[in-house]
């Protein structure tokens, strides 16, 4: 994929050479033909690869013995780790040749390799902002040793505000929070919620505590009263009872993104935390659409009947999940424009739906996925594709991105 | 029709592969098996360098005549280059989308003149 040679001349393809702008040339054409220079791109979900900089993460955790334990653990390749990883082959036997290629990617000197990066690809893509995640981390919440959960998230999170977010105002994050550990939920929302760059807080789903649980009320009071937002990102467990019956990665994906935010959707309406907590800002990440636009109907459907199961509310689950707010990618593409048309109506998307990439994993979606449909106006591709989440994470709305040219 | 040079034959060995510009975009023209075969750069899924990924061979479900799995093989006889922006694999010969068999790449004609291979497109 290299673009050093004149135009017009046949090129070889390389497998010893990564750039990510170079990666992505036919998305940066593809950017400049559709004028996104023109107007705000917010990418909502976007990934790095935390265990690339484990050696700074890890001495930012702040017990020392959990400290020399994750760093010498650290050391060894091929052995267990303090973190442990998640089975899957997302990179597909690699076919998704980024995964592994990205390592031979060269970057100046002077600012972290990961703001570099990111902001390859942003421009390729025609992004301005985006709200940045890690990756092995996704899998933290299942972690057999709550406190490690607390320690390696605080280390993760003093070490991206110090060393990413202040430095690069293009990228933004909603922090993780240590969710087994309601306590240290709460003290990370107080310690970390003013931090330049923190625009919320973001629980990954797979996990096994009720969103529901008295314990977090406090949590959820403090972050309405600050004007931060909750954001639950998708994962799978391959280890959950059920999902461990599937013996293919597709399978466990496809399931699994949407399975544990349905049951957290579920829990949050039915136990009325909309109405306990009104103002608080509520995004739903990388499950796709349609989980959300058969949840709403399922549970519409028995509401009417058992209404003295969920007394707290006060108007049908619907019309409070028609509320909140939801990344897009995965964006489901049925051959029926018609289908999709039905879902974006469901969700209310010219105003709930937030565009997202999830880049570099191995799914990502470009901004074409909104921009080229056809049953949506010019006004609504701009809100979906930056001006909701503007509003969501109080951004500023003029462009800063600069595509790169390559024809 | 216009005729692009891909390259000399002796410098485009199995599984090599070069990558031009047409007028209409980028083609992938690839040497796979002592043939040439040439399809548009531009994946049909999000607008990858289709071209640009891995060539791998079909992956096969071996089911027994008592309908049980007993595992899976490459099958060698069909072969895929596969885009790297998401993973769609294209069929060589063809350039038929597995994953949706209604679709297919834009396919090109690559000629040999003395030495040298042209495409034309």
């Amino acid at each position: 994929m290299n673009t050093h040679v004149p135009p017009g001349e046949p090129r070889e393809v390389r497998f010893d050479e990564y750039h990510s702008s170079d990666a992505l040339r036919n998305a940066a054409i593809a950017a400049r033909k559709r004028n996104y220079q023109d107007f705000l791109i917010v990418d909502v979900d976007a990934h790095h690869y935390e265990s690339e900089s484990y050696g700074e993460v890890f001495s930012y955790i702040e017990s020392p013995v959990i400290r020399r334990q994750a760093l010498e653990s650290a050391k060894r390749g091929g052995r267990s780790s303090m973190l442990g990883g998640s089975v899957g082959y997302q990179d597909i036997g690699g076919r998704i040749t980024r995964h592994w290629l990205r390592g031979k990617e060269k970057v100046e000197s002077g600012k972290h390799r990961d703001i570099t990066t990111t902001l390859r690809w942003m421009d390729a893509m025609g992004v301005d902002y985006t709200c940045l995640f890690p990756t092995p981390m996704l899998f933290l919440g299942t972690h057999p040793q709550v406190e490690i959960e607390v320690a390696m998230s605080r280390a993760y999170n003093r070490w991206l505000c110090e060393r990413i977010l202040a430095h690069e105002p293009r990228i933004v994050s909603m922090l993780y929070l240590p969710f087994n550990d309601p306590d240290a939920t709460y003290q990370m929302v107080k310690d970390f919620g003013d931090k330049k760059g923190v625009v919320g807080f973001m629980v990954t789903a797979p996990r096994y505590k009720p969103v529901h649980d008295n314990a977090y009320m406090k949590t959820y009071r403090l972050l309405e009263e600050m004007g931060k937002p909750i954001s639950f990102h998708a994962a799978y467990n391959w280890s959950d009872q059920s999902l461990s019956l599937t013996n293919r990665f597709i399978a466990v994906h496809a399931l699994g993104f949407m399975w544990f935010n349905m049951v957290h959707m579920t829990n949050w309406v039915v136990n009325g935390l909309p109405e306990r907590f009104p103002k608080l800002k509520v995004m739903w990440i990388e499950s796709g659409l349609t989980w959300a636009y058969a949840l709403m109907q399922r549970l519409d459907h028995s509401y009417k009947m058992r209404t003295s199961d969920c007394p707290s509310l006060k108007r049908k689950p619907s019309e409070y999940m028609r509320e909140m707010f939801y990344s897009s990618q995965p964006m489901e593409m049925p051959d029926d424009p018609s289908i999709l048309e039905a879902t974006f109506k469901m969700i209310k998307a010219d105003t709930q739906l937030v565009w997202s990439s999830d880049y570099p994993h191995w799914d990502f979606d470009l901004p074409g996925v909104i921009h080229d449909l056809p049953f949506l106006n010019e006004q609504t591709k701009r809100a979906i594709l930056g001006g909701n989440a503007a509003r969501f994470f109080g951004l500023d709305t003029k462009p800063v991105k600069n595509i790169p040219i390559y024809e | 029709m216009t005729e692009i040079f891909v390259a000399k034959a002796a410098q485009l060995k199995d599984g090599d592969r070069r990558i031009v510009r047409g007028e209409r975009g980028e083609i992938g023209v690839f040497q796979q098996g002592g043939a040439y075969y040439a399809y548009s750069n531009i994946c049909l899924h999000s607008g990858g360098p289709a071209c640009e990924g891995l060539i791998m061979p079909l992956v096969v479900d071996v089911i027994a005549e008592d309908k049980t799995y007993q595992g899976q093989v490459f099958d060698e006889n069909e072969m895929h280059f596969v885009c790297p922006w998401h993973g769609w694999e294209y069929d060589m010969k063809t350039g038929v989308c597995i994953g949706d068999r209604k679709q297919r790449l834009r396919k090109y004609e690559v000629v040999q003149r003395g030495d040298d291979i042209f495409v034309i497109a």
